[in-house]
């Protein structure tokens, strides 16, 4: 790939990621939203969280999945009891970090 | 008014912030191994701001596949993003034109699952700064990974890899404890997206839009039989 520019390839990839962004704000903010929509719209960032940490939360540490589980561990732990959300983003870097030095 | 709305912004926006650096560090590293000028790396995550496909597109770049196929996946990729805008929009109807072109640029997955689960209202202010916020921490890691390389040992940067994550979990956390279906709707996301991708025939991508679409069309048919108002965060 040397001497090929990306720059023809960052503006397509633009293009595709930004227009999928922006529609839903032009078509979506004007409508009338039927109840079952608007269930449908409230429940997908539930169903999106769900699915973006399960099961990719394991491959986040390749050589070691159990340190990464344990890291996410901590914050389910944490967030049992307390709020908040930056304690439980670095405790579960610390506690992946310490799993995996040793 | 103003002041406290920024404010709301950086306490929001700073987990993101701390997650989105480092991977945006290893981000500017790879490019810089797979080739990319400086501009070219520091285009990728300034006008295309969407981390996994940036990941993948270098990917295939080293694979050598070509410029159409990889914008092919990106949009696959990316287009998770259109429920998820969905999803948001329909609680900032109020917002003018020129803003909606801004706020929609700022949509990835962790904004949108912070946006979402905010309590208070969604004010032009506060969802452009949350956006900024995580777009500097997206934009100067990528820099700061491409010119100083590999100023993070190897097991800190794995171990920030989790970062991400947690902030998704840390933001579940209160939905999930509150209301039980949103624990069960959550975790049949995740149980179809293992099952999904464990059968390997969807493209990336696509098996997180599969579980929105199914788990969100359950949502809704729960909520007109059983209408609750813990599902209602908004």
């Amino acid at each position: 790939m040397d001497n090929v520019s990306l720059i023809p390839l960052i503006l397509g990839m633009t293009a595709v990621t930004y227009l999928p962004r922006l529609a839903p704000f032009l078509c979506f903010s004007k409508l009338k939203i039927s109840p079952f929509m608007d269930g449908f719209l409230k429940t997908i960032p539930v169903a999106a969280i769900g699915a973006l940490i399960i099961p990719g939360a394991a491959s986040a540490t390749p050589d070691m999945p159990l340190a990464a589980i344990a890291g996410m561990g901590f914050t389910l732990v944490y967030g049992l009891f307390r709020g908040g959300i930056i304690i439980p983003v670095l405790g579960s870097v610390a506690v992946t970090y310490l799993i995996l030095i040793y | 008014m103003l002041r406290s709305e920024l404010r709301e912004a950086v306490r929001n926006g700073l987990p993101i912030f701390i997650g989105y650096f480092p991977a945006a560090v290893a981000f500017g590293l790879l490019a810089k191994t797979s080739g990319a000028t400086l501009l070219e790396a520091f285009l990728f995550s300034a006008v295309v701001f969407a981390g996994a496909s940036q990941f993948i597109a270098l990917n295939l770049l080293v694979t050598g596949v070509g410029t159409v196929g990889i914008i092919l996946t990106t949009l696959l990729v990316n287009f998770r993003h259109f429920l998820m805008g969905a999803s948001l929009s329909t609680r900032m109807t109020d917002l003018p034109g020129r803003l909606q072109a801004l706020v929609a640029f700022g949509v990835t997955d962790e904004t949108f699952s912070v946006l979402s689960f905010y309590k208070g209202k969604l004010t032009p202010a506060f969802v452009l700064g949350v956006q900024f916020i995580a777009y500097s921490g997206w934009v100067s890691g990528t820099l700061a990974g491409y010119l100083a390389g590999g100023f993070m040992p190897e097991v800190l940067t794995q171990s920030m890899g989790v970062a991400l994550y947690s902030l998704l979990l840390a933001i579940l956390m209160p939905e999930v404890k509150s209301s039980l279906r949103s624990l069960f709707l959550a975790l049949g996301a995740g149980a179809l997206n293992t099952l999904l991708i464990a059968m390997d025939f969807l493209p990336k991508g696509w098996t997180i839009i599969v579980c929105i679409l199914v788990v969100s069309t359950a949502g809704a048919l729960l909520s007109i039989k059983y209408p609750a108002p813990e599902v209602n965060h908004g």
